[in-house]
């Protein structure tokens, strides 16, 4: 299978000039996905997990080392050095982020939230609006929510939503940063399913969980994380 | 790699000094400068090589210090002052192939009336106090060579309604309306020639949080539904984070950062931009 992305040498670090701090987050990293796996990342918290996804996502400038990403639309492009324009193309149509936190706008129901996120990709609100009445129900979203605001969701509905959000756009590639933290053992469970399935549809996905257990499960590839110091530790065969 | 879309608006190096300047700081840096005044002729250098581009459907936040130099470079934009020195041009005028600049003033009122609206963060600028609601927005229609009485009152109508001004309102004036309800007809009356791009000046600044908030609101789902272009000034960088794609940061009438509104806000890297976002947080 075609390598969807490869992160070479990749290091970050924080100059804090006003407190004279010097933070490196993480070094030499080098990780390589093939297009469908689901690569997991462990590691204590302050290893620098995140920074790796933030980079990738253009959340973080990369100063070190370079990030291809295959894209449909740019063919090779090296994120390390893509236009900010470009970024927002690939957050539209190709690349997610989800995290624990859900970043909503105030004010804005989740039906439109979800809405929104189909527009970006394109312009019939009929067929926007019937995908996310499906997307809503199959994410079991109580039907007294979709025209509610998201900021009172329960933490696990929130969850369910950013994630609906996210794949609804069925991206090639989906960041997934600790999205199950903070979740019963039931709505951990539907999550579960909701990455199976958007693997058996092919999403590549690059994710931290807490649960080794979880991650075990669904993990192509693993890589653990000390110090800001990267290994391969594993690599399962199954898919 | 080649760009792949076109923008909207092209600002290359932009200057706008107020004063002539002395032999001691013409070239708009000086050993003797506070911030950007030059304290031996008093000129004030307050936009230095501003350049930037706008993209189709983006909202490009500027947030800045008081006195950056943000106000002057959308009154530059808008022709409001003259620039010293700098080229803009817009895809939608002549194909991009001509400097806004040094247009003639009549074709520069074209551009305002057809191609551009402003948003001014005082009323007092944007709108006739006097005139009724939908005769302020009328005017921006004849200026653009309307005749039509039916279709401008039409026009006026859809508009009000969609930045929520009550229809039976429509022919008060603004001097009897809230800030919150002023920004409103001012915003009607900037979109009512579907101008491509559209230049917003704090806006939001000095109203109430509530309403604030819903002019916020109202600016997020027009730009969603007509997918307008915005240049918007703020000094709040909670306004910048809700509405703004990207983000550029003046100081001292620079540009001295610029990126994706979430990369600004979470790894600033220009020392100033690390107080501006380390302060609010
Ligand atoms: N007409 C003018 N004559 C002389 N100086 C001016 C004029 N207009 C602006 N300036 C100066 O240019 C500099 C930039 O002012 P500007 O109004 O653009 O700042 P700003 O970034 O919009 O600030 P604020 O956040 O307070 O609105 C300031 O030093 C100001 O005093
Ligand atoms: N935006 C930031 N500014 C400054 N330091 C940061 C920032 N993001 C992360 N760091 C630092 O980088 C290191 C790695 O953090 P992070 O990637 O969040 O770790 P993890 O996700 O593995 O818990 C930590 O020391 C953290 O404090
Ligand atoms: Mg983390
Ligand atoms: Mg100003
Ligand atoms: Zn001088």
């Amino acid at each position: 299978m075609e390598t969807l992305l490869e992160i070479k040498d990749l290091s970050k670090s924080f100059d804090l000039h006003n407190l004279g701090k010097h933070i490196r987050a993480v070094s030499n990293v080098d990780i390589q996905i093939k297009e469908g796996e689901f690569v997991g990342i462990t590691g204590k918290s302050g290893s620098g997990k995140s920074t790796i996804l933030k980079c990738i996502y253009g959340t973080y400038r990369i100063q070190q080392g370079s990030i291809w990403y295959h894209s449909k639309k740019f063919g090779p492009i090296n994120l390390a050095e893509a236009t900010e324009r470009e970024l927002l193309y690939l957050r539209k149509h190709e690349i997610g982020y989800v995290s624990q936190f859900l970043n909503v706008m105030p004010r804005t129901t989740a039906r439109q939230l979800v809405k929104q996120a189909i527009l970006e990709m394109g312009d019939d609100h009929d067929l926007a609006e019937k995908e996310t009445e499906k997307i809503l129900a199959h994410f079991e979203l109580d039907e007294e929510l979709w025209d509610s605001y998201p900021t009172t969701f329960s933490g696990g509905e929130k969850l369910r939503l950013n994630i609906a959000r996210a794949m609804v756009k069925k991206p090639r590639l989906l960041l997934l940063d600790e999205p199950t933290a903070s979740l019963d053992h039931d709505s951990k469970l539907k999550v579960k399913l909701l990455i199976e399935q958007l693997m058996k549809e092919g999403t590549t996905m690059l994710g931290i969980f807490h649960d080794l257990e979880f991650m075990n499960h669904l993990c192509n590839q693993e890589y653990n994380m000390q110090n800001g110091i990267f290994s391969h530790s594993t690599s399962f065969t199954n898919s | 790699m080649a760009e792949f879309e076109v923008p909207v608006l092209s600002i290359k190096n932009l200057n706008k000094q107020f004063g002539s300047g002395c032999p001691r700081c013409q070239d708009g840096e000086s050993p003797s400068f506070v911030k950007n005044y030059c304290p031996i002729c008093g000129t004030v250098y307050a936009c230095r090589d501003v350049s930037f581009d706008v993209f189709p459907g983006e909202v490009l936040g500027i947030v800045g210090e008081s006195g950056s130099g943000k106000s002057t470079l959308m009154q530059c934009l808008y022709f409001d002052q003259e620039v010293t020195a700098g080229e803009a041009y817009l895809a939608d005028y002549h194909n991009g192939e001509k400097n806004l600049f040094q247009e003639s003033s009549q074709q520069q009122r074209y551009i305002r009336n057809n191609i551009m609206g402003k948003v001014y963060q005082n009323p007092l600028l944007g709108l006739k106090m006097n005139f009724s609601s939908i005769g302020n927005i009328a005017e921006k229609l004849i200026a653009a060579g309307n005749q039509h009485v039916g279709m401008m009152e039409n026009r006026g109508t859809e508009l009000l309604n969609k930045v929520n001004i009550p229809v039976h309102r429509r022919k008060e004036a603004p001097k009897n309306f809230s800030g919150g309800m002023q920004q409103r007809v001012q915003i009607a009356k900037a979109l009512s020639n579907r101008p491509p791009l559209l230049l917003l000046d704090e806006v939001t600044t000095g109203l109430d949080l509530s309403v604030q908030a819903s002019v916020l609101d109202l600016i997020k789902s027009l730009q969603r539904e007509l997918n307008i272009s915005i240049v918007l000034v703020s000094h709040d960088l909670g306004v910048i984070r809700m509405l703004a794609d990207r983000t550029l940061v003046m100081l001292e009438g620079r540009v001295i950062e610029q990126g994706l509104t979430d990369q600004i806000l979470e790894d600033p890297q220009h020392p100033y931009t690390q107080q501006l976002v380390h302060s609010l947080l």
